[in-house]
C-alpha cells in the first residue's frame, strides 16, 4: 500500500462529493420544470420531441399508467434491439458499419444480450471486438445504454414524487421525464464527457482494423472503432458493457490514470446527485445528507478492505516465490489481471465503484482478485446496489431499505412509523419488502439451479476449480440479478471458435436463465417501487410531533447501514461462505 | 394503451436514429477534426511503416525459424523467443498468439489456482534466465510482480520502473550503452500519474524500443 493510493480513495471520494451536490440541485430543477442554465438550448428541442411522440407532457400519470408506459417501452425497445442484433450482417448493412463481415450471434446469446442491455445490466456473454458490427454497437447497445439508464432515473424520480406527493395519486409524466432525462442531463454530460475522452487516446473512428508490422517480425492486427461516445455513457449510465471484451481495461477504452479517474466519476456522479435531488425535493436536504452519509461509509469500507487485499498479493504468487510489497519503482500487491497505469489501488477502487453500482464494467480481472479482493463485489451486489446504486435504481431500491428502516425503528420505540409525515401501513410494508426480496430471491434461485444441474455446471472454465468455479456461478447470477454486469469471466454462456461468430453457439441454459434472472429482477422491484410511490402518494401529512423517529440524523444514518447490512448478510452468508471467503481463509491451492 | 404503443414505437425509433447515428457522428467529426492522432489511435510509424500504436502493448518477441527456413509453428501459433536487445513487455494470453490486439481477453488465472502458481512459475524463470546474466544479483525474490503476471486487457502498453530497472542491465550489455544512458531514456518515457496521484507510473515499451533503435541503429 502506498500513500498516493489512500489518496487515489480519498481524494476521489472529496471530488465526487463536491461535483454531485451541484448536479443534484440542477436535477432537482428539472424535474420540478424549473428554469436550469441549458432551458435556452434545450427547450426547443424538448418541445419538438413531444410533438413527435404526440405526447401531451400535462397528462398526469398514477403508478398504474406510470408503470404501464414504462413497460411498454421497455418491450418496444426489447423487440427492436433483437431485431438489430440479429440482423447484423444482413444486405441493408453498409459494409463500412461491419467491415469485418461478423454474423449475428445464435439467438440464445442474443436473447441474454438483449435482456442484458435493455435493464442496465450490460452482462456480456460476447467480446465486443470479436463479435459485433460498428452498427450493432452504435444503434443497437448505445443507444439503450442511453434508455435503460433514463428509465431507472425517472423511477427514482417517480419514487421521490410519491414520497412527497400532497395530494392526489400523480407521479408526474413519464414521457416527460424520459425525455428531460436524455436531454437536460444525459446529452451535455455524454458529449462533453466523450470529447474528453477523446482527448486523453480513446479512439472514434470507423476504419477497419489496423494490421501492424512489429520491429521484431510479429504483425499485430489491432481492433478500432466508435469507442468514446459509447465509452462515456457506458460509463455515466452505470451500463457497464464494454465496446471490447476487456472493457476498461482496454487501452482504448481506458488509456491513462486520469481517464480512470475520470470514468469513476462518472459512474458515480448521477447515482450521488440523485440523492441530493431526493434531499431538495423533499425540502429538507438533510434527507439527503443522511442516505448520503450512509452510502459513503459503506463504500469506503469496501474500499478500504479491497485495496488492502489486493495490496497483500494472492496465495498462487506467494507459492511461486514472488514477494509483493512494495520495492521502488514497482508497487507490488496482486498486479495478475490488473494494468500498470491504474497500479493497485486504481484497480481496488474501480472494481468497487463498478460494483456497488450496476455499473458492472471493469478495469482488471475480477475473477484473479484474491479472496477477500473478490468477496468485497460480492458483498457489494448482496447489498443489492444501494451504496449509490446504478442510476435510479440506486435511489429507489435505497428508499425502500429507509422505509424499511423507518419501520423496524418505530417497532423499536413502540410507535406508529411515520415518513416524512406520512404514516407508513401494511400495505406500503408489505410491498417494500417484497421489492427488497426479489433481488437477492432471483440471485439465490439462479445460483442453486446453475451449480445443482448438469447444464449448468457445463459453463464453469476450465480454471475454476474448488470454490472459484462456485464463486463464478454464485457471482454469475448475482450480477445479472442485480443488473450489474460484471463478472468472473471464465464463466461462459457463448462458445465462438473464431471470431466474427463463425460455427459459434451459445450455452442455452446459461443464456436463458441469465437472461430471466435480469428481466425478472429489473422489472419487478421497479413494479414495487413504483407502487409504493402511488400508495404514499395519496397520504395525508401530519406535522412531525415530539415522539416522531427523524430519518436526518446520525442515529438514522446507524440504523439504515444496520438494516442494509443484516438484510444482505442473513440472504448471503451461506453463499459467501462457500465461495470466496473460503479462498480467502485458505492459501490451499487447488 | 394504444396511445402508448404509437408513442413507444415513434419513441424508440427516432431516439434510436438521435443517439444511435446522429450522436456518434457528430462526435466521430468533433474528434477526427480536433484529436485526429487520438481518435485513430495514436498510430506509431517508422519509416513510413505502421509498426503499432502508442497505448497499444506488443510483443518484442522473433519467430523462430525452423530448420526448413521458415518460422515454426506450434498449435498454429508462431513460436517466438525474446529479442533479448529490445525491453519485453508483460507476459499476454491472448489467443493466437501474445498481445493480439483484435480479440482482448482476460486470463482469468483465480488467485488460489495451481495453474496460476505455475503459470507465475514458468514466466519467473524466462525472466531469470533472460536477465539474470546480466544482472547477477537477481533473485526470484526480486522479480517485480508486473513482469510476470499477466495484465488485465493482456495489451498493456506499459511495465513498471522495477521492471525496466531490471532490463536495463540487458539492454545496456546487448546495444553496447552505458547503464546511464538507458536508465535515462527509461525516465524519459515514464508516465506520470494522473494528477500527479492517481494510479502508478509505468514506461511505454514500445517508445522507449523504439528510441532504443534511433540511437543505436540510426532509425527515424
Amino acid at each position: 500500500m502506498t500513500f498516493a493510493g489512500w489518496l487515489t480513495i480519498f481524494l476521489f471520494a472529496a471530488i465526487l462529493t463536491a461535483l454531485a451536490m451541484p448536479l443534484g440541485s440542477y436535477m432537482a430543477k428539472v424535474y420540478t420544470g424549473r428554469r436550469v442554465f441549458l432551458s435556452p438550448i434545450f427547450s426547443g428541442p424538448e418541445r419538438f420531441l413531444y410533438v413527435i411522440l404526440r405526447v401531451d407532457p400535462k397528462r398526469e400519470q398514477d403508478w398504474k399508467s406510470y408503470a404501464k408506459s414504462l413497460l411498454i417501452f421497455s418491450l418496444a425497445g426489447w423487440l427492436l434491439l433483437y431485431v438489430i442484433l440479429r440482423t447484423q450482417n444482413a444486405f441493408f448493412v453498409p459494409h463500412g458499419l461491419n467491415p469485418l463481415g461478423y454474423h449475428s450471434a445464435p439467438w440464445n446469446v442474443t436473447f441474454n444480450t438483449t435482456s442484458s442491455f435493455l435493464t442496465n445490466t450490460n452482462w456480456q456473454y460476447y467480446g465486443g471486438e470479436t463479435t459485433m458490427s460498428y452498427l450493432s454497437q452504435m444503434i443497437g447497445l448505445t443507444v439503450q445504454n442511453w434508455l435503460s439508464g433514463g428509465v431507472g432515473i425517472v423511477v427514482a424520480v417517480a419514487l421521490i414524487r410519491g414520497i412527497i406527493g400532497r395530494s392526489g395519486k400523480s407521479l408526474g409524466n413519464f414521457w416527460q421525464d424520459l425525455v428531460r432525462t436524455v436531454l437536460y442531463v444525459l446529452t451535455p454530460i455524454s458529449v462533453i464527457g466523450a470529447l474528453v475522452l477523446v482527448s486523453q487516446g480513446v479512439i472514434q473512428n470507423f476504419t477497419t482494423y489496423l494490421t501492424a508490422h512489429t520491429v521484431t517480425g510479429l504483425t499485430q492486427s489491432i481492433a478500432m472503432g466508435p469507442v468514446a461516445s459509447q465509452e462515456v455513457i457506458k460509463m455515466l449510465n452505470t451500463n457497464g458493457g464494454g465496446f471490447f471484451n476487456v472493457n476498461s481495461a482496454h487501452p482504448f477504452e481506458n488509456p491513462t490514470a486520469f481517464t480512470n479517474l475520470f470514468e469513476m466519476l462518472l459512474v458515480l456522479i448521477i447515482p450521488a446527485a440523485l440523492v441530493f435531488t431526493y434531499g431538495r425535493m423533499t425540502g429538507n436536504r438533510r434527507q439527503g445528507y443522511a442516505i448520503y452519509s450512509a452510502m459513503m461509509l459503506m463504500f469506503l469500507g469496501a474500499a478500504i478492505v479491497a485495496y488492502i487485499a489486493e495490496a497483500h498479493g494472492s496465495p498462487a504468487q506467494h507459492a511461486a516465490g514472488l514477494h509483493t510489497h512494495v520495492i521502488s519503482g514497482s508497487t507490488g500487491g496482486n498486479m495478475e489481471g490488473k494494468e500498470q497505469r491504474f497500479g493497485i489501488a486504481g484497480s481496488a477502487l474501480f472494481d468497487v465503484v463498478t460494483t456497488v453500482t450496476s455499473c458492472g464494467a471493469v478495469n482488471s480481472a475480477i475473477e484473479s482478485f484474491t479472496g477477500i479482493g473478490g468477496a468485497v463485489p460480492m458483498a457489494n451486489l448482496s447489498a443489492s446496489e444501494v451504496i449509490f446504486g446504478g442510476v435510479g435504481t440506486g435511489l429507489y431500491s435505497m428508499l425502500l431499505y429507509v422505509l424499511l428502516a423507518v419501520f423496524i425503528g418505530g417497532l423499536m420505540v413502540g410507535r406508529t412509523p411515520e415518513w416524512l409525515g406520512k404514516k407508513l401501513e401494511a400495505r406500503e410494508i408489505k410491498l417494500a419488502g417484497l421489492g427488497i426480496l426479489i433481488t437477492p430471491l432471483a440471485a439465490l434461485f439462479c445460483t442453486a439451479m446453475a451449480t445443482a444441474s448438469h447444464a449448468g455446471r457445463a459453463s464453469i472454465s476450465e480454471l475454476g476449480k474448488g470454490p472459484q468455479g462456485f464463486s463464478e456461478t454464485f457471482y454469475a447470477y448475482l450480477s445479472q440479478a442485480n443488473n450489474n454486469g460484471s463478472a468472473f469471466a471464465g464463466y461462459t454462456g457463448f462458445i465462438q471458435p473464431n471470431a466474427g461468430n463463425v460455427g459459434s453457439h451459445g450455452v442455452t441454459f446459461a443464456d436463458l436463465l441469465g437472461g430471466f434472472d435480469m428481466l425478472f429482477a429489473r422489472y419487478a422491484p421497479i413494479l414495487f417501487a413504483l407502487a409504493v410511490a402511488g400508495a404514499l402518494a395519496g397520504k395525508r401529512v401530519t406535522p412531525a410531533g415530539l415522539g416522531t423517529m427523524r430519518t436526518d440524523n446520525p442515529t438514522f444514518v446507524v440504523l439504515l447501514i444496520g438494516v442494509i447490512i443484516l438484510v444482505g448478510a442473513l440472504t448471503f452468508f451461506p453463499a459467501l461462505l462457500l465461495g470466496p471467503v473460503v479462498q480467502g481463509l485458505t492459501g490451499h491451492l487447488y | 394503451m394504444r396511445r402508448d404503443i404509437v408513442t413507444s414505437v415513434i419513441g424508440i425509433v427516432v431516439l434510436t436514429v438521435l443517439i444511435g447515428l446522429v450522436y456518434p457522428l457528430v462526435i466521430t467529426g468533433v474528434s477526427q477534426v480536433a484529436f485526429p492522432g487520438n481518435a485513430n489511435g495514436q498510430k506509431v510509424y517508422v519509416n513510413g511503416k505502421l509498426v503499432g500504436s502508442k497505448i497499444i502493448g506488443q510483443s518484442f518477441k522473433s519467430p523462430v525459424i525452423g530448420k526448413n527456413g521458415k518460422p515454426e509453428e506450434k498449435e498454429e501459433e508462431l513460436v517466438t523467443e525474446a529479442d533479448p536487445s529490445y525491453f519485453q513487455s508483460r507476459p499476454s494470453a491472448t489467443e493466437g498468439g501474445a498481445y493480439n490486439a483484435a480479440a482482448s481477453t482476460f486470463s482469468n488465472r483465480g488467485p488460489n489456482d495451481k495453474a496460476t502458481k505455475e503459470a507465475d512459475e514458468e514466466n519467473i524463470k524466462e525472466y531469470l534466465e533472460l536477465n539474470k546474466p546480466y544482472d547477477t544479483g537477481l533473485t526470484t525474490a526480486q522479480v517485480p510482480v508486473d513482469a510476470v503476471n499477466t495484465s488485465g486487457s493482456n495489451l498493456d502498453p506499459e511495465i513498471s520502473q522495477a521492471n525496466a530497472w531490471v532490463q536495463a542491465h540487458r539492454i545496456a550489455a546487448k546495444r553496447q550503452l552505458s547503464l546511464a544512458v538507458v536508465d535515462g531514456l527509461i525516465s524519459k518515457y515514464t508516465d506520470s500519474r494522473g494528477l500527479g496521484f492517481s494510479g502508478e507510473k509505468g514506461v511505454n515499451v514500445l517508445e522507449l524500443n523504439l528510441a532504443l533503435d534511433r540511437l543505436t541503429k540510426g532509425t527515424p
